[in-house]
């Protein structure tokens, strides 16, 4: 008998590999370079190029894919266009079957899935097979749930979807891409990592299995250029993306000039912060499955860890400890914490931010044992000495590298957490509860995590705040993102001017702009005309630069209208709704002399405008959240919270009700908005201001600028302090270029299509559209227990 | 050394993570083949044997200690390529009226340890639990197992809980003694972290989980946390802190999920019958099936192994 078993007092772990045959068989199997899956069936790429696929533990190659061209492309968007007219009219009931048969597959594969995702991508198969996995086969489960549920005829789906997924969560990431957009009823092209696409393409087989009608689902391998095609082509209309900030940055520029609907998951930086009341020991098991899990790349991955100065010393010595016991080395061993990073490039990138981090003065801590070298491997790592300014604060490594920061108080502790263009997640460690949940609203991030870190659920929208991309996936927000969301137009817009009497004032007004609450003239001492629908002068209106920009943000961003709560908001918007309506004179004959309708349309919008102002006032206290159950003890709190500061740029029509629309929705959802009245109609909404002032408004929650057509639209859509950009604008040339100037913060826009928006629409889906774009949903883990 | 009770009150422990932790340490780590059966024999080496029956009889002691002295069969051993008295058990546990028994049958390296102190309530007078132990090590006990008072612990009574510790401590002069927290009626915990400092700071070798007569024994939860605090005792003092959970671990695969556990928060330093021992009775025998599997290639019999 063996040596082990006589020496039985020094017990020690042996390998404990899972077998991999059955694998190995089917990746021998596959046609060199492998096919594409289009309409259904396996297509020869029309592309010479191939791509190499390598098994990161061993650096071996292990098959040879298809570089989809532009013929692919076109061949793969053709077939889900032409899927789409019978799929977007398949009954709500057959949908789900499908889905729910996807579902099937995947439980009834899942080991034969987890093993060749470990053997792709590098990552343990603990986790593949106890979390990727049946995450994968829950959110089919979830989703076929929603295409019960939806019932397409009153919500539309969008069309053809392209989508791109990462390397990080192969199959993971292709579920939260093609599960909600078929459950809608819109069909995909679905381009997966160039490194990891095995299992989208054993997928595209299970679909096969589950007859998923032709077209439906398509999966091209390819590189960046493939994507780019996806992303350019005239028939996708949405576009879903998970990958860097970077990436994310330019296909919002380079879709900008086609409007497509876009979903961006981006990257991250995320905090995890533990105060020194924590359960200290399990705050160290969630920094392990923070930051060691998946290698550490993993766009939510608690990289900065934030711990409290009091116990700062102890905790990194308990850390170290544990860092002591994990395991690097073949991810398909039973007993390997940490696995193969996922390819070469990945490695070096990885090795040269931390050599970077060590010149810049950090110090940096391994384990005292040595990884495999016959792999792409890399050991769990720390930094110490960290400030918030060091480039390893700031920079996503997307590796097993923990910066380590400390904090004196819950406050020091959140501004540091929010110092970051990132906002996609934070994990908050204290018994106190309410610490904990007095910290989660104030940290800017998508998702935040109460004593637990990396949890994940299909009920659970999943997306971040500011550089870390917009749009959710998951739960009901995610569905939205994959519904038809245009506003309604109006047929009868006469272009009749009415030549009414009206009465000029009897001294000259000298609006001004209304900034932080005061009237303020504009830093340039220029003015220009506001003339009547007859092109008559009226008066002289102030023209707003890009230093009065700068001053309104700055306003802006002291308002206190995020310490308002929401039954302060209706109150002031009551109030705001019921002193406009004492001023219908004034409206009424500024809406007949500049917009020039009849005196009848003129009532009516000034009728519509205050009660609509009402309607808005109506939903501060009633759109809120929701409470999601994924399966744990504990819930999860789908949050509602403000955009921040909204810029609103406004077009011509129906100007009164419009702004009025605007303004109340922003600030129903607690937002500060600085309005960009149209040229044309400035003196309508400088004449709010006397109503603002009447009505407590707090200073700075609203503000107007006038100008001249587009003169500040680039000003502002680049505003990096601006969070948000609304622009009504017919002119689709003004439109994408200021949904190209939001890349820089990557601020949220909105920029309607829409010729000629019924304002008047009083439909909730139309009202509530307005709420939803005014809000982004934060999702709060709290697990319980005692 | 002294009761701190401001290091007791300030104990947190988090249910949720540690769950979470549990839940996931057993799928982290797996020992398979030889590996798997040298952590078998090391488990066989770790177990208090133990037999507390209400009907618990000489005869009963007798053939309990014969299967310590041999665990496995030979023919077992052989094919193992081990000899006889390389593996027996950690110790025989047994009821004060049984000490002598177990003794006369036991060779010198084979402890008997005594559950003393009005086992299993612990709730008898001070003066009868404190003088139980005394008989127990004049009967030629090893090694003593208390129960603690868990009235003292729902209480938040640290003092007076520290204060009996101590005095069983005394009683037992310097023999070791195993403070069983009977972790099923403490409910929570925070309560069996702060029950295990206690004991601790008070003198216990060793903190076991419970009698094997509650509703809730050892699990990998409450074990999790005892190992916890034993970590911060002897990061505290220097002083290694045994721990032996019981009741309830009759599977070959739940004790290498413990053992993982130990090696996992504690370390190799602690997985050896001076630190752990685990209380069974039945396991032995799963243990013996899972071997004789792996020597033989095929499922026993369950009359081919013999019982205690």
């Amino acid at each position: 008998m063996s040596k082990i078993i006589k020496n039985f007092k020094n017990i020690s772990y042996g390998p404990a590999p899972e077998d991999s045959k059955d694998v190995m068989a089917w990746i021998n199997s596959m046609n060199k370079p492998n096919h594409l899956f289009i309409n259904g069936s396996w297509v020869k790429s029309k592309s010479s190029k191939k791509i190499q696929v390598i098994n990161p533990a061993t650096n071996k190659k292990l098959t040879s894919l298809s570089l989809a061209n532009k013929a692919d492309v076109n061949a793969a968007v053709g077939a889900a266009k032409k899927a789409y007219t019978s799929w977007s009219k398949t009954s709500s009931n057959t949908r789900a079957k499908y889905l729910y048969a996807l579902a099937r597959l995947i439980q009834k594969h899942s080991r034969f899935l987890s093993v060749l995702e470990t053997i792709d991508n590098g990552k343990p198969i603990r986790e593949t097979r106890d979390i990727d996995i049946p995450l994968v086969a829950r959110h089919f489960y979830y989703h076929a749930g929603w295409a019960k549920k939806i019932d397409t005829k009153t919500h539309k789906p969008i069309g053809v979807i392209g989508q791109i997924i990462p390397w990080n969560f192969p199959l993971l990431m292709m579920a939260w891409k093609i599960a909600p957009a078929i459950a809608a009823g819109n069909t995909v092209v679905l381009k997966p990592a160039e490194f990891t696409s095995l299992t989208a393409l054993y997928f595209a087989q299970l679909c096969q299995k589950a007859r998923i009608p032709k077209g439906v689902i398509n999966i091209i391998t390819g590189d960046g250029t493939t994507g780019e095609l996806i992303t350019s082509h005239v028939d996708t209309k949405k576009i879903a993306f998970t990958g860097s900030t970077e990436v994310g940055k330019k296909i919002i520029q380079s879709t900008a000039t086609q409007e497509k609907k876009l979903t961006m998951e981006l990257g991250g930086k995320s905090p995890f912060i533990v105060f020194e009341d924590a359960d200290l020991d399990s705050a160290v098991e969630g920094v392990v499955d923070a930051i060691w899990f998946n290698q550490g790349q993993v766009c939510c991955a608690g990289s900065r860890l934030l711990v409290q100065e009091s116990v700062e010393k102890i905790f990194i010595k308990k850390l170290k400890a544990r860092m002591e016991k994990l395991r690097v080395g073949n991810p398909l061993d039973k007993s390997i914490d940490i696995g193969a990073i996922v390819a070469p490039v990945q490695l070096k990138k990885i090795q040269s931010i931390v050599k970077k981090g060590e010149k810049e003065g950090s110090k940096l801590w391994q384990p005292s044992w040595a990884c495999p070298t016959d792999g792409l491997f890399y050991p769990p790592s720390i930094f110490t000495n960290v400030s918030p300014s060091s480039f390893i604060a700031q920079v996503e490594i997307f590796g097993p590298v923990l910066s380590v920061l400390s904090f004196r108080t819950p406050s020091e502790a959140v501004s540091i957490a929010n110092n970051t263009p990132y906002g996609l997640a934070a994990s908050i460690w204290s018994e106190n509860i309410n610490l904990a949940l007095d910290i989660a609203p104030k940290i800017k991030a998508g998702v935040i995590w109460i004593n637990s870190t990396n949890l994940f659920d299909a009920a659970c929208g999943f997306g971040g705040y500011k550089e870390s991309g917009f749009g959710r996936e998951g739960g009901i927000e995610g569905i939205r993102a994959y519904q038809d969301s245009s506003l309604p137009e109006t047929s009868n817009v006469s272009k009749k001017i009415i030549k009414n009497k009206i009465e000029l004032p009897s001294i000259d007004t000298t609006p001004k702009l209304y900034v932080g609450g005061k009237q303020k003239r504009p830093d340039s001492g220029y003015s220009f005309n506001q003339l009547s629908a007859q092109k008559e002068f009226i008066c002289d209106i102030a023209r707003a630069n890009r230093k009065d920009v700068r001053d309104t943000v700055e306003a802006a961003s002291k308002s206190k209208i995020g310490s308002l709560n929401n039954f302060n908001r209706s109150q002031i918007l009551f109030y705001l709704a019921e002193n406009l309506s004492q001023r219908k004179e004034t409206f009424v004959n500024l809406l007949m002399s500049i917009s020039g309708v009849s005196k009848n349309q003129a009532l009516k919008e000034f009728e519509d405008s205050c009660e609509r102002i009402f309607y808005y006032a109506s939903m501060a206290d009633k759109f809120e959240g929701n409470i999601h159950n994924p399966p744990m003890r504990g819930l999860t709190l789908a949050v509602k919270e403000s955009i921040g500061i909204v810029a609103s740029i406004m077009n011509d029509h129906q100007p009164l009700l419009g702004i009025s629309t605007v303004i109340s929705s922003l600030f129903a959802n607690g937002n500060a908005s600085i309005v960009v009245p149209s040229e044309k109609t400035s003196l309508i909404a400088t004449s709010l201001y006397q109503v603002f002032e009447t009505s407590d408004i707090p200073s700075g929650s609203i503000n107007i600028l006038t100008s001249k057509t587009n003169e500040l639209n680039d000003t502002l859509s680049q505003h990096e302090n601006i969070d948000g950009i609304w622009a009504f604008s017919a002119d689709a040339k003004v439109r994408s270029s200021i949904i190209s100037g939001t890349v820089f913060n990557l601020k949220r826009y909105w920029c309607p299509k829409n010729i000629n928006i019924d304002w008047s629409n009083t439909s909730e889906e139309f009202l509530n559209e307005f709420l939803y774009e005014a809000s982004q949903v934060k999702n709060i883990w709290i697990p319980y227990g005692e | 050394m002294n009761l701190d009770i401001d290091l007791v009150s300030n104990i947190r422990i988090n249910l949720s993570a540690i769950e979470r932790r549990t839940s996931t340490l057993t799928k982290r780590r797996s020992v398979k083949k030889e590996y798997q059966a040298a952590w078998l024999l090391k488990a066989i080496s770790l177990i208090d044997l133990t037999t507390l029956s209400g009907d618990d009889t000489a005869g009963k002691v007798e053939r309990l200690c014969e299967k310590a002295k041999r665990p496995i069969s030979l023919d077992l051993l052989d094919r193992l390529g081990l000899h006889q008295g390389e593996i027996q058990v950690g110790a025989v546990c047994v009821y004060h009226h049984l000490i002598k028994e177990a003794k006369k049958n036991l060779p010198k390296n084979i402890p008997v340890a005594a559950v003393s102190t009005g086992f299993p309530a612990g709730l008898s007078s001070f003066k009868t639990r404190k003088l139980e132990i005394t008989e127990s090590i004049k009967n030629g006990a090893d090694e003593i197992d208390i129960v603690i008072n868990r009235g003292f612990v729902l209480q938040n009574n640290w003092k007076k809980l520290y204060e009996e510790v101590v005095d069983f401590k005394k009683a037992a002069k310097n023999k070791h003694i195993k403070a069983i927290l009977g972790v099923g009626d403490l409910e929570t915990l925070r309560n069996v972290a702060k029950a295990s400092m206690v004991c601790m700071m008070a003198g216990a070798d060793f903190i076991k989980t419970s009698t094997g007569k509650e509703s809730i024994n050892a699990n990998l939860n409450n074990s999790l946390v005892m190992l916890r605090m034993i970590r911060e005792f002897y990061q505290m003092t220097g002083k290694k802190i045994g721990f032996k959970p019981a009741g309830g671990i009759s599977t070959a695969k739940t004790v290498i999920e413990f053992l993982i556990l130990v090696m996992e928060e504690l370390g190799h330093d602690w997985i050896n019958p001076k630190y752990l021992r685990i209380g069974a009775s039945s396991l032995l025998i799963d243990i013996e099936r899972q071997l004789y599997h792996f020597a033989l290639g095929r499922y026993a019999n369950k009359e081919k192994l013999a019982i205690g």
